[in-house]
């Protein structure tokens, strides 16, 4: 008679242990709190080289799953922002939160202090990104590179990793060519696998740096057809610097247009390219536009 | 009296066949050597604490700027006053090893420096620890393009074997020597001897040209 609750005692059990930090499925009181968070905030975040102020006192907060573009004029600090979020650079003032969570620093009795290797490579498991240049392994095929990380970060076994990337390879239309290496493929295939082996750690945030500003003007397109593949069909958070003012138009819900090391204006892309309301904003594109 | 007596030749062959096998070994424990230790010293060197590889730096660059001759001595003669007494095989392979290394380190770091940055930011972006970094993406691509240059040290190292001699290892040269000494006569002894270099050096480079190109081939890379 007793097993009825028995039973109850173990469902339970497994609610908790499936509460997992953050998944909306399941709104408990601690993942609402989490999930009202932002994804990604900036708190007063500054980066110098030198004596030149690259970013100062940057402040800007990206919400769950938001595709953010950042604009600007180059030296203005567009790349830096992903570049710090990816810890590729050190920040040297303020904050950087990821998922509710401090990135750059973490509590040491009860005082924020500047995060340990071993911290840092925790938070930033939850960031991926694509670079201008795509930063393929060339000593290794298609499929290997998105294998890499997997099995000897996650500890995904083979079968699995290579499972995940043949998948992934498949969804950027790269299933024919898992086993070509870098050299064999063209940008825009290039790119596509660094899509796929960023994608293949699962992160929640995705940071792509000019991703197509190495391309051939008709490779374009097939690079980011498969982001709006991923815009629509994963649940990402996705920041991108980019030179493709018709992309950032219809793929982001909110533009950031930065000036000398500050955002100058941000809003959404009807309203940041339709009426730009700063004198810098209505320069850089009216610049830009013409060139096209 | 012949300028070249063949029976001479025969007597001394089985004396330098002794010391070519002397020669060989110490060339190929002493290059396992140098190759490992000159890729710790070039890791070390690559080290973010500035006073670890600034000091790997200058000790590599100590080890370069004398010459082998006075460190082998330094071990085998000077060691034994400070109560270090080395066994002069070891003391001479083993020289001759470190002394290599620090060459090899240099070679290694020119080859670890052309590797794109963008890899280890790829790196970092994949969360990959430093170490599999190193393994898995860096070397791999670091090594090829310099196995030439490690070659070159490995027959480098072949020739300055006769430092051995130094300190009273047989190795073939000295051998040679010494046969001639003891019938006034050198001509054939120490022809065979160079010969003998020309050879190995000869198949070395073959070697050292085979696995390179077998490194590249197997990694990909131009």
């Amino acid at each position: 008679m007793n097993e009825p609750r028995v039973r109850l005692q173990n469902a339970a059990m497994h609610y908790d242990a499936l509460t997992v930090l953050g998944q909306p499925n399941f709104p408990t009181a601690q993942n609402e709190k989490i999930m009202n968070q932002p994804m990604v905030r900036f708190e007063n975040v500054t980066k110098r080289y030198g004596a030149l102020t690259v970013l100062d006192k940057l402040n800007l907060d990206i919400s769950r799953n938001e595709k953010v573009s950042i604009i600007g004029p180059s030296g203005s600090g567009k790349t830096t922002v992903l570049r710090m979020l990816m810890t590729l650079e050190r920040i040297n003032d303020g904050v950087i939160w990821v998922n509710g969570e401090p990135l750059t620093h973490m509590q040491r009795s009860g005082r924020m202090v500047p995060a340990n290797n071993r911290h840092l490579r925790r938070v930033r498991g939850q960031i991926g990104m694509v670079f201008q240049h795509f930063n393929l392994f060339p000593h290794m095929t298609a499929l290997q590179n998105c294998m890499e990380a997997p099995v000897s970060v996650l500890g995904l076994s083979k079968p699995e990793a290579e499972a995940r990337a043949a998948e992934l390879l498949d969804m950027v239309g790269l299933g024919e060519k898992k086993n070509h290496f870098p050299i064999q493929l063209s940008g825009g295939q290039k790119q596509r696998v660094a899509i796929a082996r960023a994608l293949a750690m699962r992160p929640k945030v995705m940071l792509f740096d000019e991703v197509t500003s190495a391309l051939d003007p008709e490779l374009v397109g097939e690079v980011l057809n498969v982001i709006r593949k991923l815009g629509a069909e994963y649940d990402l958070t996705m920041l991108m610097v980019t030179h493709q003012m018709g992309f950032a138009k219809e793929f982001s819900d909110r533009v950031c247009f930065f000036y000398g090391g500050k955002i100058a204006e941000q809003g959404s892309p009807d309203q940041l390219f339709g009426d730009p309301q700063n004198e810098r904003t209505r320069q850089f594109l009216s610049a830009v536009l013409e060139a096209k | 009296m012949t300028i070249w007596d063949w029976s001479y030749v025969w007597e001394a062959l089985p004396h330098l066949y002794l010391g070519a096998i002397v020669t060989v070994e110490a060339t190929l424990f002493g290059f396992a050597i140098a190759l490992i230790l000159g890729l710790v010293f070039a890791l070390i060197r690559q080290s973010r604490n500035r006073y670890v590889s600034t000091a790997m730096a200058e000790v590599v660059e100590f080890i370069r700027s004398t010459p082998l001759l006075l460190q082998v001595f330094f071990i085998y003669f000077v060691g034994p006053e400070f109560g270090m007494y080395i066994p002069a095989w070891i003391a001479g392979v083993g020289m001759l090893g470190v002394h290599y290394a620090a060459y090899c380190s240099e070679c290694y770091r020119a080859g670890i420096e052309t590797v794109d940055g963008g890899q280890w930011e790829a790196c970092t972006a994949l969360n990959l620890s430093p170490q599999r970094s190193w393994r898995a993406i860096i070397l791999p691509q670091a090594i090829p393009p310099i196995t030439p240059a490690l070659g070159n040290y490995f027959v480098g190292m072949f020739k300055d074997a006769p430092i051995l001699a130094a300190i009273a290892i047989p190795e073939m040269l000295q051998r040679a020597k010494n046969f001639g000494g003891e019938n006034y006569r050198y001509i054939e002894a120490i022809t065979m001897v160079g010969f003998f270099y020309l050879v190995f050096s000869l198949v070395a480079s073959a070697i050292v040209q085979a696995v390179s190109l077998w490194l590249n081939r197997r990694y990909h890379l131009q």
